[in-house]
């Protein structure tokens, strides 16, 4: 996996492709997680055909999400580099002790004298019909916690190189939030300030911000905020909004969510001055509440009128597609949120 | 403190103790006193209002400690609990920065950070979360097998900690993976203010052989018979490279933390005739163990005088960690005075 086809490759690709890279090439690297080995390959096929290529690195597990996310972060402690796949996101929350009360405190708390280089995977996300345990964005709930960072790929980075700059760059632990039917798209890259007709431009941070516009970032009418499988969403209502009201919305898509870089966001509102903000997740105390508050605290005087969230309603996520459909935020949602004043 | 730290034997606990020429008793004895005289002392300060927060004794308990950690050598990872002090006291041979950290003073073993139940000292770690950090100690151990170090890891619980769920995930995982890891239980018979009875059912040491662990117990408050117990057990882990589980039976004589003690007196004083520093006192001759005495008691001052005249952390400190003071010119001549007697 190179750079050079990372514009044309699914995600899944571009992930499986950085572990295989990682693992020949760095023997610290190992991944850990539940049903992994070959031909199965993990729930979401991720981690196909590393087992038959780094048996001694690749551990299958029992179903003990708090005892092996645990086990990686020891790992990473006594200087390897683990990735841990989690099979459905939901499930982090089976380990929420270990990253609240033990990897995330682990470095500050003993002053420094250790590191948790630790990479937890985590396919989140609904619209496939899994029901309510199987379906959330739980990331809000991890969101807030000193010491942990929070990477967020979606179809305009290049997953492959954020979990390589996750894996082997960061000395901080990482949960790294991977949407479930992004694993089928193609990323986008932006190459020369432009994703095909999109004008593009990203930020050069290790996990960039990606904003794309339809007009060449000389005026706006809304910047729409979005992470994750949100970002298809986004970018289809930005779509439709430009050709059928002439609306010029910026999408902007950070990968990292925590800590958060507010920069692109603001910038962007210098143009726009209307904030719409969207998650898979609910509301409640979610990534929308936050942005609309430091926007809020550190840009007010952008803000032409009252920001707006997109998310799912408070319910649990159905199995049957018709209430999944109305309980989710959709590209609907965001182009009313968009048109309203 | 300006000369530097010499590394040395500061994480080798068996070469510093196989390098004090004096009879194995009576280096177990000085040991011992050390740990209780400096949580005697704790006790007092903390009457007094010189300590902050709370602290947990470990006083009845001391030839646990010195029975198991004097086997361990550089490399070795050991995990203990919110009672860690004799643990520390052992393998660091540091009062003075127990001390200092107990009184949230910036040259304490974490700069203040964590206070006793959250230090990390070398290869030496606790956490307050009871069982939480057993992956995290069987995931260390599993990476010093990978890298084939030779280094084994152990770790001290409670018989309070045998009811949380993720020991079992560990033990699980430690037995399957075959992970040089020795859990030591200290049986201490009440947890918190709940005596184990109440909180335990069926036995202890088959929780470790359902995992097809080895596993075994040792009722004894006798430093040199845990000595020589644990010597071939922790030989055995590190040349077999696999998990043992050994319960010691054993009885805290002082409370759980502050002031928080409801148990029978008549119980009590049942297990007072058989704590470990009156029959260590016992081996040796009235003028030698006078001298231990003495030279425990000066320790212990010069630790916490020391301790009262060390800064508090200031806002800098927040992000800067101070570099680990030499140990005392005291404490120097008081291990010289040791050797080769």
């Amino acid at each position: 996996m190179t750079t050079s086809t990372a514009a044309t490759t699914t995600v899944l690709k571009s992930l499986n492709g950085a572990m295989h890279a990682m693992m020949e090439a760095d023997e610290r690297v190992l991944l850990i997680g539940e049903d992994l080995l070959d031909p199965y390959g993990g729930a979401f096929k991720v981690a196909r055909g590393l087992s038959e290529r780094f048996p001694e690195r690749v551990l299958t597990t029992p179903i003990s999400e708090a005892g092996f996310v645990g086990v990686a972060a020891g790992m990473a402690m006594r200087g390897m580099r683990p990735i841990v796949e989690i099979m459905f996101g939901d499930f982090l929350m089976l380990a929420a002790d270990q990253l609240l009360n033990h990897i995330s405190k682990y470095r500050w708390m003993y002053n420094d004298q250790v590191h948790v280089p630790l990479v937890i995977r985590a396919p989140m996300g609904a619209r496939r019909g899994y029901g309510p345990t199987h379906s959330q964005s739980v990331e809000k709930h991890i969101l807030g916690m000193p010491g942990l960072h929070v990477v967020a790929p979606s179809v305009l980075h290049d997953a492959g190189a954020l979990l390589r700059a996750a894996v082997l760059d960061d000395l901080s632990p990482v949960v790294f939030v991977e949407n479930k039917l992004m694993y089928a798209r193609r990323q986008m890259s932006a190459e020369g300030g432009r994703i095909g007709d999109l004008f593009a431009r990203a930020t050069s941070e290790r996990y960039p911000t990606t904003t794309v516009s339809w007009e060449p970032f000389d005026r706006a009418d809304v910047t729409l905020v979005a992470y994750g499988g949100m970002v298809e969403l986004a970018l289809e209502a930005a779509e439709t909004l430009f050709f059928e009201d002439e609306l010029v919305v910026e999408v902007v898509a950070p990968s990292s969510l925590q800590p958060l870089d507010l920069a692109p966001i603001l910038d962007s509102l210098k143009r726009s001055g209307k904030l719409v903000v969207c998650e898979e997740g609910t509301a409640g105390a979610g990534f929308g509440a936050e942005v609309i508050s430091r926007v809020s605290a550190e840009g007010f005087s952008l803000l032409k009128s009252a920001p707006k969230r997109v998310a799912a309603r408070d319910y649990p996520i159905a199995n049957t597609r018709s209430l999944e459909d109305m309980i989710l935020p959709q590209v609907a949602d965001l182009v009313r949120s968009c048109r309203s004043g | 403190m300006s000369q530097p730290v010499e590394r040395g034997d500061i994480a080798n606990p068996r070469a510093r103790f196989e390098r004090d020429g004096r009879p194995l008793r009576t280096k177990l004895f000085e040991q011992m006193m050390l740990i209780r005289r400096f949580e005697e002392r704790l006790l007092e300060l903390f009457g007094e209002g010189e300590l902050f927060g709370t602290t947990h004794c470990y006083i009845g308990q001391e030839a646990d400690a010195v029975g198991v950690i004097n086997h361990l050598q550089d490399g070795d990872i050991i995990f203990s609990n919110h009672r860690c002090h004799g643990h520390f006291l052992v393998y660091g041979d540091r009062p003075e920065l127990l001390m200092a950290e107990l009184m949230g003073r910036v040259t304490g073993v974490v700069g203040g950070r964590g206070g006793s139940q959250h230090i990390c000292f070398e290869n030496f770690y606790t956490n307050g979360i009871q069982g939480g950090f057993m992956p995290t100690v069987t995931g260390m151990a599993l990476a010093e097998k990978m890298k084939g170090s030779g280094n084994i890891a152990v770790a001290f619980i409670g018989d309070g900690t045998l009811g949380q769920g993720v020991l079992y995930e560990a033990l699980n995982m430690a037995s399957l993976w075959s992970v040089p890891l020795l859990v030591v239980v200290e049986n201490n018979r009440w947890a918190q203010s709940t005596p184990v009875e109440r909180e335990l059912a069926g036995d202890m040491v088959a929780r470790g052989r359902a995992f097809g662990i080895d596993a075994g117990e040792i009722d004894s408050t006798d430093a040199e018979e845990l000595f020589g117990h644990f010597g071939d057990i922790i030989a055995k882990v590190r040349n077999e490279q696999r998990p043992h589980f050994e319960v010691i039976h054993t009885y805290r004589l002082c409370h759980h933390s502050k002031s928080d003690d409801m148990r029978p007196e008549e119980e009590i004083e049942r297990f007072r005739k058989d704590e470990p520093l009156i029959g260590a006192r016992a081996w040796l001759d009235e003028d030698e163990a006078r001298a231990i005495e003495a030279r425990i008691e000066a320790r212990v001052e010069a630790a916490v005088r020391w301790s009262r005249e060390q800064p508090f952390p200031t806002p800098r400190h927040l992000d800067e960690r101070v570099a680990r003071p030499a140990p005392m010119a005291f404490e120097a001549s008081a291990s010289d005075a040791g050797e080769g007697a």
